[in-house]
């Protein structure tokens, strides 16, 4: 390895890297950090678009924004496998049990993106609806939300690294530390 | 608990029916589609669709907005051809205002809506890819279909809900830089529009899972009341930018791709081929936008007469109809969306029936469905 990649390394590294002096590191962490540093860096999301949003999350895995730079590529359909819920799309009354029921399949710990306006408060459909679910923190809860109807690739790019740097900063949900 | 025999009884007798849930959670279903399916042993014996997961009232909420605005909700339903969306509700509130729109607003209408439709058919033929078990037509679709977002973001202002059409032409003029662009995009476009058919057209597997799958006669497509790309692939011609021509279709050059196999190779080979066509028709139009207002003069409230109106444009997926009752006031009183999806979701059924399970994805993917324009 050289240099500057190790410098890299040690410099994300959540904890301290010594230098013995016959050669060899000592390692000094606690494991609470390694876990979230582990964590924080291979996010699996669940494939769950409801509308369009789901689009622009498709865009965020294609070629020109590729979430995998991330650790974000493995999207997996089941939420067995999955630690994040990408809510990408409008909620509504029929699809929230299904929703919740998803949530509670995962396995702890799991996240929440609340991707787009609708998932924040209905967006579009506020006023008038007689189906929308107002925000899909009445269902489950939300970690991060992303606003625009619907977002664009980028800000969903910027949203799993906010969760990234929540979960290294460790803590409750509430606590966000950047 | 049952003595041995009864239960060795039940596994040696014939195999049951057997009935999976499909959805509403699941990749294949291009979203929140709930599919009940009947098996025996592999071979579909019913499909029973479950609608309603993503039913936003979109139609009952127009009827709360005045005509302006309920144009933002419709390119929320088939998000993949949002600019057709807002066409038709345009067309229809034209149509009441007997408002005849400047030549250069067509002109820009007929050019975004066929935009719209190659980045459609690319997210499509990504997505079948997909649902197939191959990951690379993805990644070429996607390289395409953003050029094209680029192109959209510059003059609307927005990647997918452009929002572009108002009643009485576009709501601003096309950047400076749209014509520059879109040639550039041309370029690069019929230069990869080969690989299409190199990655998937000619390839043995994906020949063998499509070709006699999923049959549809035209009869039957008619009766179904299919349009679009799934009607074309069964022989029955009904494009309407041919049969009722809309803003300036009738002066395009350009043919109707009609395929007569009724089988997924030939839906898929009407949209791959009708990506062709689209080209055709920018290249007649982008060099000769003409100069002039890109908006009609309207008046800042718009009033319908009262009456009926409809409009029907054809979106990436088939025919989309507008009609709306007026009552006179500033908000109408009913609006109607016949919705292409709906339609041609009716047809999974007759097309599933008989054959394997695995099949039904490719049908599917072949319908090319939208979910949020099927429930609205």
């Amino acid at each position: 390895m050289t240099d500057t990649k190790q410098q890299e390394l040690i410099k994300n590294f959540p904890g301290q890297v010594h230098n013995l002096p016959g050669g060899g590191n000592i390692v000094m962490s606690t494991i609470e950090g390694v876990a979230n540093w582990s964590r924080s860096n291979s996010l699996w999301p669940l494939v769950f678009g409801t509308s369009c949003c789901a689009i622009e999350m498709m865009s965020a895995a294609s070629a020109k924004h590729d979430w995998s730079r991330f650790g974000f590529e493995v999207a997996r359909a089941t939420p067995r496998q999955a630690d994040l819920i990408i809510c990408a799309g409008t909620i509504v009354y029929k699809m929230a049990p299904v929703l919740k029921r998803l949530y509670d399949q995962m396995a702890d710990p799991k996240y929440v993106i609340a991707m787009g306006a609708c998932t924040i408060s209905g967006g579009p459909f506020f006023y008038n609806s007689y189906s929308v679910v107002r925000g899909v923190d009445h269902v489950i809860p939300v970690d991060v939300y992303i606003a625009g109807c619907p977002p664009r690739p980028e800000a969903l790019l910027h949203a799993l690294i906010t969760l990234q740097e929540k979960i290294k900063a460790g803590g409750p949900r509430e606590k966000i530390n950047i | 608990m049952r003595p041995n025999e009864e239960i060795e009884e039940l596994l040696e007798s014939k195999e049951e029916d057997f009935v999976i849930n499909i959805g509403p959670q699941h990749p294949s279903t291009h979203g929140v589609l709930h599919l009940k399916v009947k098996l025996q042993g592999e071979t579909v014996l019913d499909v029973q669709p479950h609608l309603g997961y993503i039913h936003r009232s979109i139609e009952k909420m127009c009827e709360a907005s005045t005509y302006r605005n309920f144009i933002y909700l419709t390119s929320r339903m088939d998000y993949l051809s949002a600019h057709m969306n807002n066409q038709a509700c345009s067309m229809a509130v034209e149509q009441g205002m007997a408002l005849a729109i400047p030549e250069r607003a067509k002109v820009i209408r007929i050019l975004m809506s066929e935009l719209t439709r190659i980045a459609s058919h690319t997210l499509w033929w990504g997505a079948l890819g997909l649902d197939l078990g191959a990951t690379t037509p993805f990644f070429i679709g996607f390289r395409d279909r953003e050029e094209i977002m680029d192109i959209f973001e510059e003059s609307c202002g927005a990647r997918l809900t452009m929002n572009y059409n108002v009643p009485g032409g576009v709501m601003y003029d096309i950047h400076p830089n749209f014509q520059k662009r879109v040639h550039t995009f041309l370029v690069n476009f019929k230069k990869n529009l080969p690989e299409y058919d190199q990655l998937l057209t000619g390839n043995v597997i994906f020949q063998s899972r499509m070709k006699g799958v999923g049959v549809i006669s035209a009869e039957d497509a008619i009766s179904y009341g299919c349009t679009g790309p799934v009607a074309r692939g069964s022989g029955v011609s009904c494009d309407m930018r041919k049969w009722f021509p809309y803003d300036g279709y009738e002066g395009a050059k350009f043919d109707e791709i009609l395929e007569t196999g009724g089988d997924c190779f030939s839906r898929y080979m009407v949209r791959v081929r009708e990506m062709y066509e689209s080209v055709k028709i920018i290249e007649q139009y982008i060099d000769n936008i003409p100069e002039g207002d890109f908006q009609a003069k309207t008046k800042n409230v718009v009033k319908l007469p009262k009456g009926e109106f409809y409009s029907r444009v054809e979106t990436a997926r088939g025919e989309l109809g507008v009609y709306i009752i007026s009552d006179g006031s500033m908000k109408p009183y009913r609006v109607k969306f016949r919705s292409p999806n709906f339609s041609n979701l009716s047809a999974l059924k007759h097309m599933a029936v008989g054959g394997k399970i695995g099949d039904l994805v490719a049908i599917m993917a072949t319908l090319d469905l939208v979910i949020p324009d099927i429930d609205r």
